[in-house]
């Protein structure tokens, strides 16, 4: 009985030891989380959940910083996935900062551009290209959707438009 | 003219989930039918016992997860493994025990897994080490074969069911009066206390090979075996595996020191060989998948069985042997996997 | 080394099924059919489509040329029979791997089925223009996948020897089985023709050993050629043995690489139907018009073999061989395993359609639910391809696209043995093929955040760059005007003007 108790007792210390001494020593893994919930973002920058990029983001949300649902081009299959990767209960997917979606693309309104080149500017792909005083244009294939070009433009003649039209 | 679609292939299925567990309990009638010769009616009590428990416990669960239970009760899994589960438990005990047996396998074994399809380990083996290691007493107390030259006295049905339900025995009788020791056990202990194999074996529970009765229900029990895989049910990598895996080292160690090492013949007959080797061992749940993976699981299963026998503290250890391979399932799958077609081998 | 011979040489994986083909080879294949309308879809081989050289209320004859092929791989198309052309518009027609959209010239039958003027084409020197020949003869492989025959013949590299493909595994399907009984000498000239065009020094005829007056047919026909290069192999009856990769393994033990084709280990397969169509156009000059196809099943009247002129509509040729029983419940282009269920009728025969299976109720999987997996690993043993359903299953739940490719997920040939052996009943093919399309979107993700990421990266090194010259530049000034107040200012106008000039020729740094 006696030695049974010391035998149990003891793997229990050790063990507990090898494991503290194990999480102490062995290097943090923390940023293989942030690289896995990078992966299951759309990765396409476009800053609409109000951290810079999808890194800095993803960051914020391995630390718990951030919700899950801040993602508008990554919609609610983005926001499923992550709650299975974290085991966090899905939330609806918050679209208070954007509407943005991969699905769609900006189009410049060809009569009304006054080639002001804010919009150019403003694009982080360099999908929009035009010279200053001339129409401009978006490149379908680089555009992201993630509409950073609507807000500049002061005569508001860029919509989006679905991306297979 | 119109016509619903549905994607390709058209063919309909060759078999079902129901068909397999229904191919399984077809195979053990034969083997039960004879251990109820042998030894009575505990058999059947024990698994009329064991099956209701068995469902009901599934219903419970499956409510409680909040699963549909009709399709998950007609697919015959629980049947299945209360069926395993009785062929382990001795005849003669109190009805709780194949009860509390089944509810454990199927509670903790199978459903806090996920249910069919997810258990990590052999349902009816985790119902019987439960079992095992709760009433060591009750579980290790077989009953002799009815084999007309040894002098004992058998149960009728009513007294056998007074005894299961009540724990009642006719006046004159008591339970260590009425059972004995399994040959495994004789072996063990006699080789422990340095008797010699032949020594062993004159006494009158041992047959030609294995324990007397026993031979004959496992004779049945294999044939059983052979029309699983005659039906494509199994496949022949687990069997053959586990049977080399304990055969090899008991022939080998026999060869070196035939006093205290049994012979091959008497573990191929004695304890759940057999049994494990065609019902237990292959359920596929469990098992490994790929047919490598199967020849690494069998054959690591036989030779645990056979050192758990010989030096460990059990005198049978398949059911052990089996849940540790469970465990190392995954990790062979993962080692195991095939040649893809068009891919370089190697 | 004999001209016949008998290959043991096992499958990997496969199933033994039930063949089914009883029903249609009663009666011989039934010719002579005159449609009272044809759709020609000017798409129906894998490549780009043929360019039409007729137009509406045009006459045309039999044989006579509606199409021009395209730019290659593509293939000719000619009217199947005689009439006017009532329209030339877009319409759903039977592809290879399911129904596609294609322009196509239909055709009002006069009914009398009046020939063009036919004259072989010859059968010239150069390979070049052997190949021409083969593309004005309309030719594409009739086994299922439709490629044009000139195309899948025109590969590089040497080839050790042409299979011609007799192994008609798939159920229900016996259109090659009965033309290699009926018309074994023309097949056997169309593959000598075919392993020429190639330099093959071996032209090996694969069938399978349920189909022995097949067999028969072909043995006395090679006999009578008595051409060296001709093999006549018996193989065993396996499901999907007639699979293009694995009739190779069969034949040889050989794989063709993952990826890869079949000359990349120097074979070419032919269907035995292509053969056939083959020596029609070189020795009668009659281009691929006509094909034969199975009409079969439960929910046929009169299940038989018919010779079909390329655009029958299928409600036709069902009418012809007797109408739909009352217990139809699916129509399906190709056999039970890999053919692929059609809404409606109202579709045109095409090159790539070997077989219509009316299905009966009971000959089609009901639609009942699955059990959870039980891990039985019978569809590992049964897939051809040596993967492991079970596990690309758990890896296609989970999404993980990486698992889903180390498995071999591409390997996947969509055979279906895994859905006919596996007693949970999953429906596995589908789910792989629904994986697919999920993995190639998937990469296409993938391709399009990394480029977009170094889209972004080099925008904002542009962006800190410009930064850092105006920054420098600044400095620069500063450090000027302190040292040398005159200079200073002068450097300073010298800059205001390089910049003025620079906004007057709009190249504004952004």
């Amino acid at each position: 009985m006696l030695s049974a108790a010391v035998i149990l007792g003891g793997l229990a210390v050790a063990l507990a030891a090898l494991l503290v001494s194990a999480e102490r020593l062995l290097p943090r893994r923390g940023d293989e989380l942030t690289e896995r919930i990078e992966r299951l973002l759309p990765r396409i920058q476009c800053a609409q959940c109000g951290y810079p990029g999808c890194r800095p983001y993803a960051a914020a949300v391995a630390s718990g910083a951030a919700d899950i649902n801040l993602c508008p081009p990554g919609g609610e299959q983005t926001v499923r996935r992550l709650a299975e990767l974290l085991g966090r209960e899905p939330l609806p997917l918050d679209t208070s900062r954007g509407t943005a979606s991969l699905e769609r693309v900006a189009e410049i309104d060809e009569d009304a551009c006054i080639g002001c080149n804010l919009c150019a500017r403003a694009c982080p792909v360099d999908a929009i290209v035009g010279i200053p005083q001339a129409l401009h244009g978006v490149i379908r294939a680089y555009c992201t959707g993630c509409e950073l070009c609507l807000p500049p433009c002061p005569v508001d003649c860029i919509s989006m438009v679905p991306r297979g039209a | 003219m119109q016509f619903e679609t549905a994607p390709a292939p058209h063919a309909p299925p060759a078999v079902s989930v129901p068909q397999v567990m229904r191919r399984v309990l077809v195979a053990l009638l034969p083997a039960a039918v004879v251990h109820s010769g042998f030894f009575g009616w505990g058999l059947m009590i024990n698994f009329a016992a064991a099956a209701v428990t068995a469902l009901l416990a599934e219903a419970a669960v499956l409510r409680l997860r909040g699963r549909g239970t009709r399709r998950a009760l007609r697919d015959g899994s629980a049947l299945v493994t209360a069926a395993l589960l009785v062929f382990a438990i001795p005849p003669l005990v109190p009805i709780w025990i194949p009860m509390l047996g089944a509810a454990a396998a199927v509670v903790l074994g199978k459903h806090l897994y996920g249910g069919l399809g997810r258990n990590v380990f052999n349902p009816a083996m985790v119902g019987y080490v439960v079992l095992l290691v709760s009433f060591p007493v009750e579980m290790t107390q077989w009953l002799p074969p009815r084999m007309g030259d040894i002098d004992y006295r058998y149960l009728t049905f009513p007294e056998h069911l007074n005894y299961a339900l009540g724990g009642i025995l006719p006046p004159e009788l008591t339970v260590d009066a009425l059972t004995r020791a399994t040959p495994l056990d004789l072996v063990k202990e006699g080789v422990r206390g340095g008797s010699s194999f032949a020594q062993i074996r004159t006494s009158s529970l041992f047959g030609d090979f294995g324990g007397r009765g026993w031979e004959w229900i496992n004779n049945f029990i294999a044939l059983g075996g052979l029309y699983l895989l005659y039906t494509n049910t199994i496949r022949w990598h687990i069997p053959v595996a586990v049977l080399a895996g304990l055969l090899g080292p008991a022939l080998l160690f026999n060869l070196i020191d035939a006093e205290r090492f049994a012979p091959a013949s008497f573990h191929l007959f004695s304890g759940a060989t057999i049994l494990g080797a065609f019902f237990i061992a292959t359920d596929p749940v469990s098992a490994a998948t790929t047919d490598r993976g199967r020849l690494v699981y069998g054959a690591a299963i036989g030779v645990l069985t056979y050192a758990i026998r010989t030096w460990g503290g059990y005198p049978d250890g398949f059911a052990f042997a089996v849940l540790l391979m469970n465990a190392a399932v995954p990790l062979i799958d993962r080692y195991t996997r095939g040649h893809i077609y068009g891919h370089r081998r190697g | 080394m004999e001209l016949e011979y008998t290959l043991e040489r096992k499958l990997t994986g496969g199933i033994r099924l039930l063949a089914n083909k009883t029903q249609s080879t009663a009666t011989g294949i039934r010719r002579g059919f005159v449609p009272r309308q044809v759709v020609l879809a000017l798409k129906q081989h894998r490549g780009s489509p043929a360019v039409p050289v007729v137009a509406v209320g045009d006459e045309v004859r039999k044989g006579q040329l509606v199409a021009a092929p395209g730019s290659p791989p593509s293939a000719a198309v000619h009217a199947s029979t005689s009439g006017r052309v009532r329209a030339i518009e877009e319409r759903t027609v039977p592809g290879g791997k399911g129904l596609e959209r294609s322009l196509c010239v239909v055709v009002e039958a006069d009914g009398l089925d009046q020939p063009a003027d036919l004259a072989p084409p010859g059968w010239p020197a150069t390979r070049e223009e052997r190949l021409r020949v083969l593309r004005d003869g309309g030719l594409a492989g009739l086994g299922g996948a439709v490629f044009p025959t000139a195309d899948k013949l025109a590969v590089s590299g040497e080839c050790k020897a042409l299979i011609v493909n007799g192994a008609e595994c798939e159920p229900y399907i016996s259109c090659d089985d009965m033309l290699m009984r009926e018309a074994a000498p023309e097949i056997v000239a169309g593959a000598l023709a075919m392993a020429d065009l190639l330099g093959a020094p071996l032209c090996i005829m694969a069938v399978e050993r349920d189909k022995p007056r097949a067999i028969e047919a072909l043995a006395a026909a090679a006999r009578a050629v008595g051409d060296p290069r001709l093999r006549l192999a018996e193989v065993r009856t396996v499901y999907p043995a007639g699979g293009e990769r694995q009739l190779i393994e069969l034949l040889t033990g050989e794989e063709v690489p993952s990826g890869g084709y079949p000359i990349d280990i120097g074979y070419v397969c032919q269907n035995v139907g292509t053969a056939y169509a083959l020596a029609r156009w070189l020795d009668a000059g009659e281009p691929l018009i006509a094909r034969v196809v199975t009409v079969t099943g439960k929910g046929v009247r009169q299940p038989q073999n018919v010779l079909a002129p390329l655009g029958t509509p299928f409600a036709e040729l069902v009418a012809l061989c007797g109408g739909y029983t009352d217990d139809v419940a699916r129509l399906v282009v190709g056999g039970s395993m890999m053919g692929y269920a059609v809404p409606d009728d109202d579709l045109p025969v095409t090159k790539a359609v070997n077989c219509i299976f009316a299905a009966g109720a009971d000959e089609v999987r009901a639609d009942e639910d699955e059990w959870p997996c039980i891990r039985c690993g019978d569809c590992a043993s049964a897939c051809p391809a040596g993967l492991l359903p079970q596990e690309l299953l758990s890896a296609a739940e989970a999404h993980d696209m990486e698992d889903l490719d180390a498995l071999g997920l591409f390997d996947c040939i969509e055979c279906g043995c895994c859905d006919v052996v596996c007693p949970s009943q999953i429906r596995l093919t589908e789910r792989f093929r629904v994986a697919k399309r999920e993995y190639a979107l998937h990469e296409e993700r993938e391709r399009f955040a990394a480029e977009t990421e170094a889209r972004v990266k080099r925008r904002e090194q542009r962006r800190a760059d410009a930064e850092r010259r105006e920054a420098e530049i600044r400095q620069a000034l500063k450090e000027a005007v302190r040292h040398d107040p005159e200079s200073g200012r002068k450097a300073i106008e010298e800059a205001v003007r390089r910049a003025r000039e620079r906004r007057e020729q709009g190249r504004e740094p952004d």
